[in-house]
This record gives structure tokens, sequence and C-alpha cells, in this order.
């Protein structure tokens, strides 16, 4: 008997290796796989940019931002300075239209429409249009601008518009509707009427999260080529206008020289492709800083 | 004392102002109804040509004044098949690593990795694919053929490549580019699951792979699903990328994934320069088409989503 007893306290209590450890263990590990499987691209990518575009960019610089782009495209030299222009204009533009609708709408829907039928609607669609690919946006606009007033910045314009829209509209409502009711009755108590309400009190609180939210929505914008296919045409030159006249944009430069056999070409995509990621991974950073500042003071 | 005014003007002012808002917010119906309408109007002349057959003919000549989707269609679908084989195992594990095994610190940066991924603008990804990528992969397809060669079903699906531009490379961007969009929606459906269902699964012995699979998984199905179909949404109208890694072959419906194909938004993008009116036309109502098939899986997987997000809510 004691024998016996004595064996059973001596069962080790340490975890053992059972399949079912086993198996949890290998299934882990497939998922920091996983995560370290996706890193391999942005890296890859990361060090094409900069190993190609660095090249680029300071073998002619500060030309190659200022400089107007070769009409010849196999002629090798700088220039992109049109192209960052016209990005500018084209998101600009966008930004102009798209930020203050998509913040009216937002405030429609959290501060009236709540959860009426066409609040719910609008909401539901919103999500819809943040999935219509950017290549019908431009065909879109190409059919109800461009077609009738021909091409220009504002065409690009137009089209980056409609993708912002929802996406400001959701960030938006978003940040809207982490506004505390208690504020909200506060200013109602005072005697301010909805509209004041609105602008003095709930906006300025949700501020920094839409700031962010927009910068996010522009960032994607600026990096968009589909739109701008069929909208700015295309132009080598500066074009400062909005309205008139062939633009061109740096996606729309990376798209066109990056099937090119001529390696000038070729070289100038690189260049124009580390333009653009560093400026809309800028947007991107300045988004999260903003952000976070305005989730450490909740 | 200063008297306040409680009547006339704010009550105009604030129903202007409550007009702009809702005025505001029609505009996406508006915006959606308007493309729908205006698309359709410009339909006429490719459908006076060819009638149904734009939608059943495999030949696409724009020369002999001949447009029929069906290849595009094809190529458009075969390349989300793909991007999604090879983006969904990948997201849900990344999704379940961030939410069920990372420590809070090691959350930061996973999620920072997947939104600079979701940054990169599309071109940037094709230039990389055509120029860096591509071949390497012709590389990687021929020594993928040759050891399949002979074997019944793969070595047609992985057959003869004659260039790095294909569906196959075209699914890979794809992939790539979805990959953070299908995680961070996947990690929001996960994240609904109950503290107390996990806790169950672990009282009762379960190690955390076994937990995932009683709790997570079953929890958030729905959910995933929904994401899952997002994230197709995404690859079917992907337009640059595709463009230009596809290889923009005219008229190939074929499952072998390593020839170069072509898909309805990459065509649009590549023929659009030299093209004459009914040409245009036929692209206007390819991307009408597309605009239809991505607005259909956009409402089923945002029902799905939204459904499973709120039922999540409820049972906290």
């Amino acid at each position: 008997m004691r024998h016996s007893g004595d064996q059973i306290l001596a069962i080790n209590l340490e975890p053992r290796l059972s399949w079912r450890t086993i198996k949890s263990i290998v299934m882990t590990t497939f998922m920091i796989g996983a995560f370290v499987a996706i890193t391999i691209p942005l890296f890859a990518i990361v060090w094409s940019l900069v190993s190609h575009g660095v090249a680029v960019v300071s073998r002619s610089f500060p030309d190659f931002f200022t400089a107007t782009i070769p009409v010849v495209s196999r002629r090798s030299g700088p220039g992109m300075g049109p192209a960052i222009l016209g990005t500018l204009l084209c998101t600009g533009g966008a930004t102009l239209i798209a930020v203050p609708l998509g913040i009216l709408g937002a405030i429609y829907l959290n501060e009236y429409g709540r959860t009426s039928m066409f609040a719910r609607l609008v909401r539901f669609m919103a999500m819809v249009m943040t999935g219509v690919p950017s290549i019908v946006m431009g065909l879109f606009v190409y059919v109800l601008w461009t077609m009738r007033f021909g091409y220009s910045a504002f065409g690009g314009a137009l089209a980056l518009a409609c993708l912002m829209l929802p996406i400001v509209i959701g960030a938006t409502e978003q940040m809207l509707r982490l506004v505390p009711d208690h504020m909200r009755e506060a200013a109602f108590a005072l005697g301010a009427s909805k509209s004041r309400v609105i602008l003095l009190v709930v906006l300025p609180a949700a501020l920094p999260g839409i700031i962010s939210g927009c910068l996010l929505a522009i960032a994607r914008a600026a990096g968009e080529t589909a739109p701008l296919l069929f909208t700015v045409g295309a132009a080598t030159a500066y074009n400062p206008h909005l309205f008139e006249d062939a633009n061109t944009a740096l996606s729309v430069q990376i798209f066109g020289n990056a099937t090119s056999s001529f390696a000038a070409a070729q070289e100038r995509a690189w260049g124009a492709a580390l333009t653009l990621v560093v400026l809309t991974f800028l947007l991107t950073l300045i988004a999260r800083v903003i952000a976070a500042r305005f989730a450490a003071k909740r | 004392m200063a008297e306040i005014d409680l009547r006339g003007a704010p009550a105009h002012a604030d129903r202007a102002f409550r007009g702009i808002a809702i005025g505001a917010a029609a505009l996406v119906l508006l915006v959606l109804a308007l493309i729908a309408i205006e698309m359709s109007s410009r339909m006429g002349p490719v459908l006076d040509r060819m009638g149904f057959d734009y939608f059943t003919s495999r030949r696409w000549s724009p020369a002999e004044r001949l447009f029929g989707a069906l290849p595009f269609l094809w190529g458009t679908l075969y390349t989300a098949l793909i991007a999604l084989l090879l983006s969904v195992p990948v997201s849900l594990m990344v999704a379940l690593f961030v939410t069920q095994v990372a420590t809070p610190r090691l959350r930061k940066p996973i999620v920072y990795v997947l939104d600079l991924l979701a940054v990169v603008p599309s071109v940037v990804y094709g230039l990389w694919g055509v120029l860096v990528l591509a071949a390497p992969l012709q590389r990687i397809y021929t020594n993928i053929h040759e050891a399949v060669d002979g074997i019944p079903v793969l070595q047609s699906i992985f057959g003869d490549t004659p260039q790095g531009r294909s569906f196959m490379t075209a699914g890979v961007i794809l992939a790539i580019m979805i990959t953070p969009i299908i995680t961070s929606l996947a990690r929001e459906v996960i994240d609904t699951t109950p503290q107390s269902e996990k806790e169950a699964a672990y009282a009762l012995g379960a190690t955390r792979w076994e937990m995932i699979r009683a709790s997570v998984l079953p929890h958030s199905k729905g959910g995933l699903v929904g994401a899952v179909m997002l994230g197709l949404g995404r690859a079917m109208g992907e337009t640059i990328a595709a463009a230009l890694v596809i290889g923009s072959s005219i008229g190939q419906i074929t499952i072998n994934a390593f020839a170069p194909g072509n898909s309805m938004p990459a065509v649009i993008a590549n023929e659009w320069g030299e093209a004459n009116d009914l040409h245009k036309s036929a692209m206007i109502a390819l991307a009408l088409f597309l605009f239809v098939i991505t607005i259909v899986v956009n409402l089923v997987s945002s029902a799905i989503v939204q459904r499973s997000l709120q039922r999540g809510r409820g049972k906290l």
C-alpha cells in the first residue's frame, strides 16, 4: 500500500508535452510565422523604394522635385515638379470638397438622424460606397464632368472627393459618438440652440479625432491612380490652374513610367514612388500622433 | 444683464443648418444613384453593337469592333480567388496572433506594420510587382511547372509561363494588398468574443488553440465570412496594381494561373488611352458591370459583418 502511494506522489506535475500542447504550440508558431510573412513584402517594398528612389532623387537634388517632366520619356534626367504640384492640387481640391461635406453628413447622422430610417440608410450606403472601386469613381467623373468640361485637376479632385466622402463620414461619426451626452446637455441647459451646441461644443470636443481621420482619408486619396487616369489628362509642364487644361500627378506618372522599357523612365518612376510614399506615410504619421494625443487626453 | 433671445433667428439658423447637414448626408445616396444613371446612359453604343453577346462573347477586339467581356470577368474572379486563397489563412492567423497571443506592448508594432501595408499606394505595389517581383516569380513558376509536369489537374493549373506577369502575380500582389483589410476587420470581429467564453474553455483545460477553436472561432464565424467577402470586393475592384502585373493578354480564359491574363479594371486602365468612342463605351459598361458586382459583394458582406458585430456586442 505504502509503496503504491509513493508512486502516486511521484507523478510528475510539470506540464507534459501532450499532442494537444504540441498542436497549440505549432499553431501559435504559425501565427507568428504569418505575421513575419506579411512584414516581408513591406520591408522588400521599402527597401526597393529606398535603394532605387534615393539614388535617383539624390543624383539630381533638388531638381528632381522642381524640374519639369521630360517630354520624351526615354530621355534621362530629373523632373517630377509638375506631378508633385498636380498631386497637391487634386488632393487639396478633393479635401476642400469632401471634408466639409463629410463632416456635415456625419453631423446629420449622429446629431439629427441617429436611428431614423434615413440615417440608417445613409450609414449603410456610405459603408457600401467605401467599397466602390476607385476606377468606377474615375469613369463616373469622366462621364459626369470630363466629357463636358475637358481634362483638369478639378476633375481629379472630384473623383478623389467621391472616394474620400464615405471615409470622412465614417471616421467623423465615430468621433462624434465618443462625445459624452452631458456636454450637449450642459450647453442646451445654458440656452444654446442645437446648431450652436454642435458647432461650438460637440465639434471642438471631437476635433482631434476628426482631423486624424481626415488625414488618413487624404493619405489614401493622394496615392490613388485610377480616378485620375481618366480625369486629369497628361501634361509634362507646370499647370497651376485647378479648372483649366490637362494636368498630371505623381501616381499617374508612376503608372505611365512603370511599364516603360527605358531605364530613364523607370528611374523616374522609382523617384516619384519614393516621393509619393514619403508623402502618404507623413500624413499617416501626423494622423497617428494626433490620434494618440487625443486618446491620451481622454 | 443681457437678455437672451430664445425666439426667431436661432430657429431659422437651426433649421438651415439641419437642412445643410441632411443635404450633405443625402449626397452619398445621390452619388451612388448618379453613378448608376450616368454610366448606364453611356452604355448605348456598345449594347447596340453587341447586344447580349457583350456578356457572353470571348472575343474582345477593338480593331474589329467586337467587345466580349467574358475573359475579363474570368480574370477578375480568378485573380480575386487566388488572392483570397493566399491572403485569408495569413490574415486570420495574424488577427488571432494580435488578439489572442500578443501582449498589449507587442500589439502596437504589429498594428503599425498592418497600417503601413494599408497606406502604400496601389501604384507602388504595382511598380514593385512589375520591376522587382516579376522576374524571380517567373523562375519560381518555371520550377513549379516542371515539378508538377505530368500530374493531371496540377499541370494545367500550374502551366507554362511565358513571362513573370500573370494571373498568379496579380493574385500575389492583390493578396498583399487585401491582407491588412481582412486582418483589421477580423480583429474587430474576434475582439467581440466575450472573455467569459474564453475563460470557460480554459477552465475546462483547453490549450490556447483549443480555446480558439471552441470559443473564438464559433463566436466570430459570421463576421469572419463577412471580412473575407469585403476583401474579395477589394480584390475585384483593385485596378492599378493588377493592370501593371497581370500581363494584359486579350481573350484568355484559362485555368493556367501562370498565364498572362486581364481583369475588368485592368483592361480599362490599360486601353483607355487609345480608345475611340465605341471602345470607351464598352469600357464604361465594363466599369458599371464591376460596380454592380462589387456593390452586391459589399452589401452582403457589410450586412454580415454588421449583424455579427451587433450580436457580439449584445452578448457582452
